[in-house]
């Protein structure tokens, strides 16, 4: 494999464990605010603080790794996404510092303040939707190169029809992959009311997860007409992905192995997520950047790949121990340490 | 705001996220040391003192982490979305500690994480405090990486110029360059040591205002002032050693900040003073041939002036203040922790004196200052350069036409966020005082 093909997969692997990680995070701040209001936070918020205190963090981290590791293997992202992004990155930017100041603040600090819950709710949504943007700025259209530099045209992007259904997909997803994670946690916690919730959310939200890809499918056909073609080579990836969901969906629905329903979804995003990153290329920001044309020097790209799988050899014992200890102790889970 | 131009807001918008960046980074840096040898001590010696100082401080620690990974995140993507072209050109030589760096932190926070949920759940304690090593190692990892980026900067190598584009890379020259090995000990010393004095700062309130547990706090200021100690020693030695790495690497950046123009051996030292247009000083501290001295341990030592360089070539004169004023810092604190742990040692004297302790509650905040001083000199001084020697900031900046905006809306952010994080810790120990939790904890001072 060529050094551009493994640096784009391994940071397109982050970016999915990302999208798992904080999904989860968002969706779950999302619910706690609903529970805070809705008068029912007695029953949900403590297993979600109880999943959420130990790992927020790392989630944090894997934002990072994500692009870190894309300016460093595609240097050339720097220069045109960086120009171009000043204003909606610093907005992504300060709401994610928000997001994570006041998840401590509320959650270390002050335990019953509403403002700093409702803040750390509201960013779970507006997060997603912001950095979904750069992926649909990704696909070209949005940018445009002159001789004072990059530019970014904004009333394109928001009057964009595509623009506002991948919007729409991030936002569903996140509630959706949250919601399955939490039934799946609250089951294992043998929480049988917050089960009963986050099982009829899960539910609610799935349909319309698969009524979102659809409609950005529909978009990019009409905007990106190239990246769509290139999508329906790949068809059977997109079909695994609907295969996987539906039987998440029947899981959920029948009220039985939570788990394995969990897991079902995250192969459901897996192979839409890596569906549409496989049909992206060439490209990584159309048309200017592709994989070939801006991948780092070799000497650099390798020694990235070296440090990136050493780097693996720490962490995955680390997280297996962190999972093990929150995720997979039962007596953890149910309160009882 | 309207008559700065584009490079200027961008400068500030980075100089405002560093400065409110590095007061986190280097607790986040330092703090760690101060928890593992507390718990240490109380697992060695059976003291519920020390793990209730250990846990509270751990808990405190929460707070300005979070503060710390989200400004760390801001500045992270602000160097791609500020400095694209550096970005774009350094990000080929010197991408891989950038990279490590994240792995350094995502180690870390993994540990963090367990290492504060899990007070209770191992049966022997030891195990808990092993916890501690991964954090520490993370920790000072990431300092020692992102450090090496920034020296990179100064004395950037490991690759050669072929009309604009870096070729022949060598990832490892670039990450070792000249400037590595005295930054990284400076940095890392420095946040050890601003961190013991905070938490010493701490101790001594608490007793100044005689609030609660004597013993406790007693034992929180004798154990951070014995560090505070010997990390001031050690910043010293680092500073002096940073001090000769400049005179013979970056000559220019030492003249600036020492106000020396006309190279010479035995030169003199100025501290502090004032300059007029013509470069003329006056009002200052002369202390003959002790710059020479400072550069190279003699004082037949010759100093490069900055008459050596073109004009525009130069770093701005103000920055001798912020060296003036981050060395006497470190002297002062040197001086207080000196007399605290002279005194603790012989019986005559009262270690508990009221004025030392008010001079040990100032240490903690100056010791801070020092550090944004340094920072500026580091930073400042190196100017007209972003990368010195083949890209100025001029250069660097984006084109973007926006900064002003993103620069009020940080702003505005770094205020919410420093008003939150001080409030919410205040808060935090108010409603929860040491002998309450000691004894909740330890009942009977028993473990």
């Amino acid at each position: 494999m060529s050094l551009e093909v493994i640096g784009i997969s391994v940071l397109w692997l982050f970016l999915y464990g990302y999208l798992i990680v904080a999904s989860i995070d968002f969706g779950a701040g999302f619910f706690a605010y609903y529970a805070r209001v809705s008068k029912r936070e007695h029953i949900m918020s403590k297993l979600i603080s109880r999943y959420l205190s130990p790992v927020w963090e790392v989630t944090n981290v894997f934002f990072v790794f994500f692009f870190v590791g894309l300016v460093g293997f595609f240097p050339d992202t720097a220069y045109y996404y960086g120009t171009a992004l000043l204003l909606p990155g610093s907005v992504a930017i300060i709401l994610i510092a928000i997001r994570g100041s006041f998840y401590a603040f509320g959650n270390y600090g002050s335990k019953d303040n509403t403002v700093y819950l409702f803040l750390y709710g509201a960013t779970g949504l507006l997060i997603p939707a912001a950095l979904s943007t750069s992926l649909t700025i990704s696909e070209g259209g949005y940018l445009e190169e002159t001789s004072e530099g990059v530019v970014f045209l904004a009333g394109e992007l928001f009057t964009s029809p595509y623009s506002w259904s991948v919007v729409a997909l991030a936002i569903v997803s996140v509630l959706f992959i949250s919601a399955a994670f939490l039934t799946y946690y609250a089951d294992r916690a043998e929480d049988v009311d917050s089960r009963a919730i986050m099982r009829k959310f899960a539910l609610w939200w799935s349909a319309p997860t698969i009524g979102a890809s659809l409609l950005v499918f529909a978009g990019l056909r009409d905007h990106n007409v190239e990246h769509f073609r290139r999508a329906l080579d790949l068809w059977w990836m997109f079909g695994l992905s609907l295969l996987f969901f539906l039987i998440a969906a029947f899981l959920i629905y029948s009220g039985k192995r939570y788990g394995t329903a969990f897991i079902m979804v995250m192969l459901q995003f897996f192979f839409a997520f890596f569906g549409y990153g496989a049909s992206h290329l060439p490209y990584i920001l159309y048309p200017y950047i592709t994989i070939e044309g801006s991948v780092v020097n070799e000497t650099m790209g390798t020694a990235l790949v070296i440090v990136f799988i050493l780097g693996l050899c720490l962490l995955i014992p680390s997280l297996y121990l962190l999972m093990r200890l929150f995720l997979f102790d039962a007596d953890y889970v149910k309160g009882k340490k | 705001m309207l008559d700065l131009d584009g490079v200027t807001l961008t400068r500030l918008l980075t100089a405002a996220t560093l400065m409110f960046h590095v007061i986190f980074a280097t607790i986040g840096v330092g703090i760690p040391v101060m928890i593992a040898i507390a718990e240490f001590l109380g697992i060695k010696k059976n003291d519920p003192h020390y793990l209730l100082l250990a846990r509270r401080w751990a808990r405190g620690f929460t707070i300005t982490v979070a503060v710390g990974v989200v400004t760390g995140t801001a500045i992270g993507l602000q160097l791609s979305l500020l400095w694209p072209s550096f970005m774009q050109l350094a990000g080929q030589v010197i991408a891989l500690p950038l990279f490590m760096e994240t792995f350094a932190f995502f180690f870390e926070a993994i540990f963090l994480g367990i290492y504060l949920y899990t007070w209770d759940r191992f049966k022997n304690r030891w195990l808990h405090w092993l916890l501690n090593i991964p954090i520490v190692i993370g920790a000072t990892l990431s300092g020692f990486f992102i450090t090496t980026v920034n020296a990179f900067m100064n004395t950037p190598q490991g690759f050669d110029l072929l009309d604009g584009e870096a070729v022949n890379i060598d990832p490892l020259a670039a990450m070792f360059n000249p400037a590595t090995p005295t930054k990284v000990f400076h940095v890392l010393t420095s946040s050890y040591m601003t961190s013991a004095l905070i938490l010493a700062a701490i101790a001594a309130f608490m007793i100044l205002k005689k609030k609660g547990s004597f013993t406790y706090h007693k034992k929180a200021l004798k154990l951070t002032m014995i560090a505070g100690l010997i990390f001031t020693a050690g910043t010293a030695l680092a500073g002096d050693l940073s001090a000769k790495f400049l005179a013979k690497e970056q000559p220019e950046k030492l003249a600036a900040a020492e106000w020396h123009f006309e190279t010479e051996s035995n030169a003199d030292l100025i501290v502090f003073g004032t300059i007029d247009e013509n470069n003329e000083i006056s009002n200052e501290i002369r202390i003959p041939g002790a710059l020479s001295f400072l550069a190279g341990n003699s004082f037949d030592t010759e100093v490069i002036g900055l008459n050596e360089f073109p004009e525009e070539e130069r770093p701005p004169l103000w920055v001798h203040y912020a060296f003036d004023l981050m060395v006497s810092i470190g002297m002062y604190s040197l001086f207080i922790a000196g007399i605290f742990v002279l005194f603790s040692y012989i019986k005559r004297f009262n270690e508990h004196n009221k004025f030392l302790l008010m001079g040990i509650v100032a240490s903690g905040p100056l010791a801070m200052l020092a550090v944004e001083f340094g920072w500026v000199y580091a930073e400042v001084g190196r100017q007209p350069w972003i990368l010195r020697g083949i890209m100025t900031v001029d250069e660097a900046a984006t084109t973007s036409t926006s900064v002003g905006i993103a620069f009020g809306l940080f702003l505005a952010l770094y205020a919410v966020l420093g008003f939150f994080c001080v409030r919410v810790l205040l808060k935090m120990f108010r409603n929860k005082p040491a002998e309450a939790e000691l004894e909740q904890r330890f009942p009977g001072g028993k473990l």
